[in-house]
């Protein structure tokens, strides 16, 4: 791990060395495409206006409650499709087909239902959630092997203490795949929407890029790029990364 | 969580339970198909005594792992009744644990989170209590070091004694074993012949144990009953009056697994010979 980090931290730094030297030469406009330096200035700015800052917290919230939104209407739709035919031949179709949606779609309409608020940018983080996670644990569940539950039974789990005992945690890794695909179609949506659509309760990460194009600072645009990447790798290593360890200490498997 | 009227300790939950009588009596299964009902098992009749060790011997298909599901309650007969300690069984119950082919542990759970599972469903029963059950049942099959480590860092043996720590630890009245060690190597079998054969000496159960292997059924069983496919019958009944511990390789259990072995040859239909 360590090696890896340092192999690329090592990788980027001649990357970005080049660059700072081919802009230096002027082989091409500084409007185009700015200079390392120029856009760490921008960062520096921006970080210290505290303007960076407000817009990473704006998106952060939307992304959290519409996650957690969505996780909380598909993992318990999950277990309906997975438990019942009717729910599978009926929600759990309609998820496949809205599952290859990319959310954004979902912007133009959210906006009419909405108009500018946090709830029609919300809204578009739970349409890309909720239905990779309702299919993950619709399958996850579905392949529990029998005799889990047979066992489970024979030791007197019932009911509840089934689902939450046995299923929910033996659907685990399908689980947490879904959650991640879930979080990678939610993120990649938001930030469109926020590119595309203002919305006046707040101004997320994605309009601050907006701006910079509108104003024509390319260190502005970059340097929000750099920081939705940095955002988005963390996201992954913190909050799957532990979970996606654990999986392959308990199950033992690769995932 | 709250506590109830009476909270049981671990010395109340390790003392002895008297083992049950199992009654079975015109036992009939049809098991529906999309290309014909199968009847599994027909007119069976079997009584095991209390803390008999009984064990079920026939071919594959022979109706034998149905007839267990169907004493474990997972499953109910179309004819006839199943009675445990006298008590009809309609569902699967606590007095009865069951021990599978596979070993169906709880990934995801560690060693001593499997063996703990069946405890933290019995009321009661308090968590210090529920640790102390646990770690005795662990110590009584060998394997009181790897409480914490995943189940798939164990060895094939070492998981089927973690299944039987935890069909063990609810102090059950009877145990049914499904083909248990048919999965395993023959070194690590037998070594579990000679363990299990000990661990019944300590906990004494009423067994039913069911098997394809002649030899093994003679090593463990008090009795050794046959079944004949198609429809699954009870056919003749061997009792086993060999000392304990019995060893695989023993004259007594080689001279019995032949006479047994011939009886089977006699109820096979001419093509299968």
């Amino acid at each position: 791990m360590m090696r890896r980090i340092g192999s690329f931290v090592l990788f980027l730094a001649v990357l970005l060395a080049i660059w700072e030297a081919m802009a230096r030469a002027g082989l091409w406009n500084a409007v185009v495409l700015p200079a390392p330096s120029k856009v760490i200035v921008y960062l520096g700015q921006a970080f210290a206006d505290g303007s960076l800052l407000s817009a990473a917290a704006v998106t952060g919230r939307r992304l959290l409650v519409g996650y957690l939104v969505g996780m909380g209407l598909g993992l318990p739709l999950g277990f309906l499709c997975a438990r019942f035919r009717s729910a599978r031949d009926t929600i759990g179709v309609l998820a496949l087909g809205l599952q290859t949606l990319p959310s954004v779609c979902w912007a133009p309409l959210a906006l009419l239902w909405f108009g500018q608020t946090e709830a029609s940018m919300t809204f578009v983080v739970v349409m890309g959630t909720t239905w990779s996670i309702l299919l993950a644990t619709a399958d996850g569940v579905r392949s529990i092997p029998p005799i889990w539950l047979r066992a489970a039974r024979t030791m007197g789990s019932r009911r509840l203490h089934t689902v939450f005992q046995v299923m929910l945690p033996g659907a685990l890794p399908s689980i947490v795949s879904g959650l991640k695909q879930g979080w990678a179609f939610a993120w990649r949506s938001l930030m469109a929407a926020e590119i595309f659509v203002t919305i006046l309760t707040g101004y997320g990460l994605g309009h601050l890029l907006h701006y910079g194009r509108e104003l024509h600072a390319m260190d502005q645009v970059v340097g929000v790029m750099a920081v939705i990447v940095g955002i988005g790798l963390c996201a992954e290593q913190v909050l799957f990364g532990p979970a996606e360890r654990w999986l392959r200490r308990r199950f033992g498997l690769v995932s | 969580m709250k506590k109830r009227e009476v909270e049981s300790t671990s010395a109340d939950e390790l003392r002895e339970v008297a083992p049950a009588k199992l009654s079975i009596h015109g036992v009939s299964k049809t098991f529906r198909n999309p290309r014909g009902d199968v009847l599994a098992l027909d007119g069976v009749d079997l009584e095991v005594a209390e803390g008999e060790f009984v064990c079920l011997l026939g071919a594959s298909g022979c109706g034998k792992s149905t007839l267990l599901a169907l004493i474990a309650g997972l499953d109910h007969p179309d004819t006839g009744e199943v009675r445990a300690h006298g008590e009809l069984v309609t569902g699967p119950g606590r007095d009865r644990m069951v021990m599978f082919q596979e070993h169906a542990l709880f990934p995801w759970r560690t060693v001593l989170g499997n063996v703990l599972f069946g405890l933290e469903l019995k009321p009661g029963l308090p968590r210090h209590a529920r640790l102390e059950v646990a770690a005795y049942y662990l110590e009584l099959v060998g394997l009181q070091k790897v409480g914490n480590c995943a189940v798939h860092e164990l060895s094939g043996g070492m998981r089927q004694r973690v299944a039987l720590a935890r069909a063990l630890a609810p102090n059950p009245t009877v145990l049914l074993m499904d083909e248990p060690f048919a999965a395993l190597d023959a070194m690590t079998r037998e070594r579990l012949y000679g363990d299990l054969q000990e661990i019944c000496r300590k906990r004494r159960k009423t067994v039913v144990f069911v098997t394809h292997n002649v030899r093994e059924a003679c090593v463990l069983g008090d009795r050794v009953v046959v079944m004949t496919s198609n429809p699954g019958r009870i056919g003749a009944s061997f009792a086993v009056d060999l000392p304990r511990p019995r060893d695989i390789n023993g004259v007594g259990v080689a001279a019995l697994a032949t006479r047994i072995t011939a009886a089977l040859r006699a109820n096979e239909p001419e093509a299968a010979r």
